[in-house]
């Protein structure tokens, strides 16, 4: 489609440069979290396998799902990134919209 | 498609998945349908943990007898999942620096891991099926085949949509008309890693916990 808003502009041989620096840094963060993500995974898998108290691990692994998930919608869906207030918003009101629903069917709904 | 300029890595925009009236549109419109299905999962999942361990007198299927056997599957298939969010990264990092083959490739590796994810889920449900735990043989099959079942649906969709545009684009080469269409699927892929993590932890990680 039409209505470009980007005027096109070439970078000289420094900027040029520097965003290709700029983003092959980027990547090597994203591999990290990616690390993390991995290992953290990992942990819930062994926590659970090891057949501790569920009360005690219940909640640690809800709260390394949590920060997967984080990780993933700030690094890899790029919500840090500039320009991303409306998308945050989006989601958030979804996932407000789903806290409801849960509590919601696990207070009143019953077999 | 009105797209006439040749970009060169020098000319390539920073944001060229934004770069156009209709990417900047495209962006907003799937955050807005990114939040829908946050609601869509949010229902899926309250039904499950309402109705789970719950059937007929006598059902003996818990999700402890269920799904303690098969955790390393699970554990792998999360696995495979997750390192397929980590090369549609990387695929978006070559898009940005212009490189399409290097974007292609890793597209492509992203529908590999996708579907070996698929086999092992596939794999998965006939299992339960030969041991009875079928569609409708009580309130907790159905909840968990549609929970788990439409998470298996999105990949499917998600898979297909990526093989598309490969083939689609295979010889136009990068733009700022395609650009958005890649990064759009990838943010696609993405959620669709996010919904798993939580399927992941809490139908079988706490299911096996019971």
């Amino acid at each position: 489609m039409g209505h470009d808003t980007h005027v096109v502009v070439a970078k000289n041989k420094t900027q040029y440069e520097y965003a290709r620096r700029k983003r092959s840094h980027h990547m090597q963060m994203q591999v990290v979290t990616f690390a993390i993500m991995i290992f953290l995974t990992f942990i819930a898998f062994a926590t659970v396998a090891a057949g501790m108290s569920a009360f005690y691990v219940a909640p640690v692994i809800l709260l390394l799902a949590a920060v997967q998930v984080v990780l993933q919608l700030y690094y890899f869906m790029h919500m840090s990134d500039k320009g991303h207030n409306m998308a945050a918003f989006f989601l958030y009101s979804g996932a407000l919209f789903g806290f409801t629903f849960i509590i919601t069917f696990l207070t009143i709904v019953w077999w | 498609m009105a797209e006439e300029i040749k970009y060169t890595p020098q000319t390539w925009p920073e944001h060229p998945e934004t770069a156009n009236l209709e990417g900047k549109n495209k962006f907003l419109g799937f955050w807005l349908f990114l939040g829908g299905e946050t609601v869509l999962f949010a229902s899926l999942f309250a039904t499950y943990l309402a109705l789970k361990d719950k059937g007929p007198e006598g059902m003996t299927f818990t999700t402890q007898s269920l799904f303690s056997e098969g955790l390393p599957l699970v554990f792998l298939m999360t696995m495979l999942l997750l390192t397929s969010s980590l090369t549609s990264v990387y695929a978006m990092y070559h898009m940005k620096n212009f490189n399409f083959r290097g974007m292609q490739t890793w597209m492509a590796i992203t529908v590999l891991l996708g579907l070996g994810f698929l086999a092992l889920e596939i794999y998965e449900f006939y299992h339960y099926v030969h041991i009875g735990f079928y569609f409708s043989q009580s309130a907790f099959s159905s909840a968990f085949f549609t929970l788990v079942g439409t998470h298996g649906l999105h990949v499917v969709i998600g898979l297909g949509w990526i093989i598309l545009l490969m083939l689609r684009n295979a010889k136009r080469g990068l733009s700022v008309y395609n650009a958005q269409k890649y990064y759009t699927a990838s943010l696609y892929w993405h959620f669709i890693d996010v919904v798993w993590v939580f399927i992941f932890t809490v139908v079988y990680l706490m299911g096996v916990m019971g």
